[in-house]
C-alpha cells in the first residue's frame, strides 16, 4: 500500500515520520543525530530507501550521513567540501572583502536518474557533486568563478547555496540561488553558469535592479513544465516563464510578499504554495494567524489556507527547506516551523493537521511518496 | 597509553563508550592517533587542511588549558603516565 515518508531536519536532531495513504496516523521516529543541527534530509528518486542527511555543528563542523535503509540506519561518508580553486574573496556584512570560507551543506539534490550522484549547495555559497554515492565531492567551480562571486554577500543566515533545481528530462540544465546573490543557470552540467535575475528588483542593494546581489529565498518548478519557475524572494514572489531569462512579479493579494519557502502543487503545474511572513525583521506571520496562500493561476490571485492551522498568536517562521509536496492522487502539503510543528495537508491545501507539535525549530521539510 | 576523553558528540560519531587510547606523547599526535583511528573525527576537531583547531573545541588536561600551546610539546608527565586523562571539550557556547 503507498504511503508516505517525511524526512525533517531541526535545530537539534532528525526525525522520520511515516504514514500510510491516509496521512492522519502517523508514526514519528526520531530524533537521530539528537544535539546536531539537521539542515536538510533528501531522498534518492531513484531508490527511494537512499537518504542524504546534513549533519552540522558549530562545535564540530560538517558530517554528511547517507542511509540505504531508508532512514532506519546510517552510516558518514565523504564531507570534504574543499573548494577546487584559491576561494577568493565575497563582500562580507560591511561590503569589505572577505575570503570564501566552508561552513556547512545546507541542500542536497540528489539526481532523477543515478542513485550515486548528488548535488550539494554550501555555505559559503558554492555547488559540489558527487558521483561516488558520496565518498568524494567535488566543486563545480564555473559557477563561484563566473565573475559576479566577489559582488555576492551573505544575508542573515550567511552566505549559502540553498537551493537546486534539476531540469527534469535536460540533465545539464540545472538551477539554483544563493542568498544573497541572486538565480543562476548551466546548460552544459554545471561547467559554465550565468545569472538569470533580469525583473527582479531589490531595495535592499545599491542598484536595485543589478544583475546580481537579490536574496533569492527559494525557486520551484514542476516537472511538466521546467521552463516554468517560481521564486520567493527575500520581498516578492516571482514568476519566470523562459527558463529564468525573465521574471515578473506574481505577488498579487498576498497580506505579505515576504517569504522564505515556494513549492508546486504535484499535479497541477501552476498550482502554488507560499507562507507570508511579516518582514525581514519580524519573521513571524501577518496577524498572528498562520496561513498558507495557494494560487491556481500561478501566481497573482491567492486564497488563504486556514482550516486546522492556528489563527491566534502564531508567531512562528517556516523556513526556506521546510515546505514539501508528496505524489498521491490527491497532493499532499507539509510544512514544518520554527516552534517544532510539522503540518500536514491530504487534499492540496484545504484542511490541516499537526502531525506532531513540540519538535525542536525545524530547518527542513522532505516528503518521499512510497 | 594516552588516556583521552572526548565529548559525547564526538563519542557518538566515533561510536565509543567511555576513554579511548591512544600512543601519543604531544596533542598533535594525539589528534592524529584519534583520526587515523577513527576517520569520522577528521575535521572535528581541527581543520584537516590547515590544521589549526576548531573554535569551539579545547585541549584540556591537568587542570591547564593545553588548547593555545604547542601542539608539538610533550603532554604533561601525568597524562603521559596514564594517571591522568586528556580532555577534548566542547567549549561553552550557546547560553
Amino acid at each position: 500500500m503507498a504511503g508516505v515518508r517525511v524526512l525533517v531536519g531541526t535545530r537539534k536532531g532528525a526525525f522520520v515520520l511515516t504514514s500510510d495513504a491516509g496521512r492522519r496516523d502517523w508514526k514519528v521516529d526520531g530524533p537521530h543525530f539528537g544535539g546536531w543541527e539537521m539542515y536538510h534530509l533528501k531522498g534518492s528518486p531513484v531508490d527511494p530507501d537512499r537518504i542524504w542527511a546534513s549533519q552540522t555543528s558549530g562545535w564540530f563542523g560538517q558530517q554528511v550521513q547517507r542511509s540505504d535503509d531508508g532512514g532506519k540506519s546510517w552510516n558518514p561518508v565523504g564531507k570534504d567540501f574543499t573548494y577546487a580553486s584559491v576561494p577568493g574573496t565575497h563582500q562580507w556584512y560591511d561590503g569589505t572583502p572577505h575570503p570564501w570560507e566552508f561552513a556547512r551543506v545546507w541542500h542536497f539534490e540528489p539526481s532523477l536518474t543515478d542513485r550515486d550522484t548528488v548535488y550539494a549547495g554550501v555555505e559559503d555559497a558554492a555547488m559540489f557533486k558527487t558521483t561516488d554515492g558520496g565518498d568524494s565531492w567535488t566543486e563545480l567551480q564555473g559557477l563561484r568563478e563566473h565573475g559576479s562571486g566577489p559582488h555576492w554577500q551573505p544575508g542573515a543566515g550567511g552566505m549559502c547555496l540553498h537551493t537546486i533545481l534539476l531540469h527534469p528530462t535536460d540533465e545539464n540544465r540545472i538551477y539554483c540561488a544563493i542568498s544573497a546573490a541572486g538565480a543562476f543557470r548551466t546548460d552544459d552540467g554545471g561547467t559554465t553558469w550565468h545569472p538569470i535575475n533580469n525583473g527582479l528588483q531589490s531595495g535592499e542593494i545599491p542598484d536595485p535592479e543589478a544583475n546580481v546581489g537579490h536574496c533569492v529565498h527559494n525557486l520551484a518548478l514542476h516537472p511538466s513544465k521546467p521552463d516554468t519557475l517560481f521564486m520567493q524572494k527575500h520581498w516578492d514572489v516571482m514568476r519566470s516563464d523562459d527558463a529564468g531569462a525573465n521574471w515578473t512579479e506574481v505577488s498579487g493579494n498576498l497580506p505579505s510578499d515576504f517569504g522564505f519557502r515556494i513549492v508546486v502543487h504535484a499535479l497541477e503545474p501552476v498550482t502554488i504554495y507560499v507562507v507570508p511572513i511579516l518582514s525581514d525583521s519580524m519573521h513571524y506571520p501577518p496577524d498572528g494567524k498562520l496561513r498558507v496562500y495557494r494560487s491556481r493561476t500561478g501566481g497573482n490571485e491567492w486564497e488563504p489556507l486556514t482550516k486546522g492551522l492556528p489563527q491566534d498568536n502564531c508567531f512562528v517562521n517556516v523556513l526556506r527547506d521546510a515546505m514539501a509536496v508528496d505524489t498521491l492522487d490527491e497532493c499532499g502539503i507539509y510544512f514544518g516551523t520554527t516552534g517544532g510543528q510539522v503540518y500536514c495537508s491530504p487534499d492540496g491545501g484545504d484542511t490541516w493537521d499537526a502531525i506532531v507539535r513540540d519538535l525542536p525549530a525545524v530547518l527542513s521539510v522532505e516528503v518521499q511518496t512510497l | 597509553m594516552t588516556r583521552v576523553v572526548l565529548p559525547y558528540h564526538l563519542r557518538s560519531l566515533a561510536q565509543v563508550e567511555g576513554e579511548v587510547t591512544v600512543e601519543a606523547k604531544t596533542v598533535a599526535e594525539v589528534l592524529d592517533a584519534l583520526e587515523a583511528e577513527h576517520p569520522v573525527l577528521v575535521g572535528t576537531m581541527r581543520d584537516p587542511a590547515t590544521g589549526k583547531r576548531r573554535s569551539f573545541v579545547r585541549f584540556f588536561a591537568c587542570k591547564e588549558d593545553l588548547s593555545h600551546t604547542s601542539y608539538d610539546e610533550p603532554l604533561p608527565s601525568a597524562v603521559l603516565e596514564g594517571s591522568e586523562p586528556f580532555l577534548v571539550v566542547g567549549a561553552m557556547a550557546g547560553g
